[in-house]
């Protein structure tokens, strides 16, 4: 895939997300950092709730919750690191796009659905980069992907796949996220990904909730391994 | 169920200078997050989140339990919606396939938020009587997607008022599977599966409530 002429020659220090995609020791400090102690309790609630789990629910529910909204320099920090995370999965899912719609392969309707997809990606982009601004936070650097376009049908595929993982990835951090501004665009964008997640099944002919009546949330290290593959 | 004073939108409040400057969690109004945020999302549509966020923390009176009840609420009428009036209407091909597959999962919906609102000690909200103006399917599809859309809306406005970060998993769970309820109904209508844009507008709780009243039998 021939890189964008308007990329910088210089080579560009990587994301710090990216960084930890590549290096497995960085990525478990961060993943630390970021705050992961509430990982085990993802999804805890609701299998309680079902009962497939006697004690669990009330457990995660009086660990998990914090006295209070902070917004004190560490809550910052996981919160900009959770925002540069979304922001670089954005940042892909918006170049994936950029090169679907220019592959020519998807035309009418579909082509118009796969094309307002990527303008709402990049509206995530935006908006990270803001939030992130606002924070008082550097955002994450642009990686660069690298996609396998063949098909119509391998692209609708892959991007079921991709839209998947960004719904659930959104989903992980929702109980992360300090800040009452930040979850509230969290879940906002969270339930769009969802969206095209679905309408995405619907042409492949998958299907539109995969995990049933309850999404899967994904943690950060599970995305980022997935998302290896797609960095160049 | 009543309406309260949030009945008030939240373009209206954002215009308000007495409300601009209230304190939330200690942060100005006037300096929050998402207004930066959406210094790009005004363009593309998300304007209603600040606003809602305040008017959301100021609500939080009742505690996870009540916003649960209220999500339990919606989600008997959308089970109500698709296994009993799905039924009476006379569904066919994709959307008696969406109607059944759909009310099943919001039936276990209103399971997980039944038991999760009793582990919290709250007492759960009995099952509404409701009526449903329709008899066609393409009413049915049309108000399906009332349903859904409202229902993605009403969960990420409660979202940033549940206290419990256990039960704010569980809320995100549960809205990411309206969402795609209501991306796939509507496709089946040839409406856009993204209403909204890029940023799902969270709704406050009269806007929920002025979908869901009319349907709900006094």
């Amino acid at each position: 895939m021939p890189s964008s002429p308007n990329d910088e020659v210089a080579p560009q220090p990587a994301g710090i997300v990216e960084r930890l995609v590549r290096d497995d020791l960085d990525r478990k400090r961060f993943l630390r950092m970021a705050g992961s102690a509430g990982a085990a309790s993802f999804g805890a609630f609701v299998l309680a709730a079902c009962g497939s789990s006697k004690k669990a629910g009330t457990t995660a529910t009086s660990a998990a919750a914090p006295a209070s909204t902070t917004t004190s320099s560490s809550a910052n920090t996981g919160d900009l690191a959770i925002l540069n995370y979304a922001l670089t999965l954005e940042y892909l899912e918006t170049e994936f796009y950029g090169k679907v719609v220019a592959s020519g392969l998807f035309s009418g309707k579909v082509g118009s659905l796969i094309n307002d997809f990527g303008h709402q990606e990049m509206t995530h982009v935006e908006a990270l980069k803001g939030a992130v601004e606002k924070l008082g936070g550097t955002p994450a650097s642009k990686p660069e992907g690298k996609f396998p376009i063949t098909s119509a049908t391998q692209v609708a595929e892959l991007a079921y796949t991709v839209e998947n993982l960004g719904a659930s990835a959104y989903l992980g951090q929702a109980p992360h996220i300090q800040n009452p501004e930040v979850l509230a665009s969290a879940l906002a964008i969270h339930t769009v990904e969802a969206r095209h997640a679905a309408t995405l099944g619907t042409l492949v002919k998958k299907p539109v909730t995969p995990d049933g009546a309850f999404a899967n949330p994904a943690d950060m290290s599970t995305v980022l391994a997935a998302i290896k593959p797609f960095l160049a | 169920m009543a309406t309260n004073r949030l009945s008030d939108s939240g373009q209206n409040t954002l215009l308000n200078p007495e409300l601009a400057a209230c304190e939330v969690h200690g942060i100005t109004r006037a300096s929050f997050i998402l207004r930066g945020t959406l210094a790009a999302g005004a363009v593309y549509g998300m304007g209603a989140v600040a606003p809602f966020v305040s008017q959301a923390l100021a609500e939080t009176g009742g505690g996870d339990a009540e916003i649960l009840n209220f999500a339990l609420t919606l989600e008997y009428l959308e089970a109500d919606f698709y296994t009993v009036k799905g039924k009476q209407v006379g569904l066919s091909g994709q959307a008696k396939a969406y109607a059944t597959l759909f009310g099943a999962e919001e039936e276990a919906h209103v399971s997980a938020l039944t038991a999760a609102i009793k582990q919290l000690g709250g007492k759960p909200v009995s099952k509404p009587t409701f009526v449903f103006p329709t008899t066609s399917e393409s009413t049915f599809l049309a108000l399906a997607s009332v349903l859904e859309n409202t229902g993605v809306g009403a969960y990420n406005g409660a979202g940033p008022s549940l206290q419990s970060k256990a039960v704010l998993a569980s809320a995100g769970s549960i809205v990411q599977t309206e969402a795609r309820h209501a991306a796939a109904i509507d496709l089946l209508i040839g409406m856009s599966p993204t209403p909204n844009q890029g940023f799902d507008r969270p709704l406050t709780k009269a806007e929920v409530l002025a979908k869901a009243d009319p349907l709900i039998k006094m």
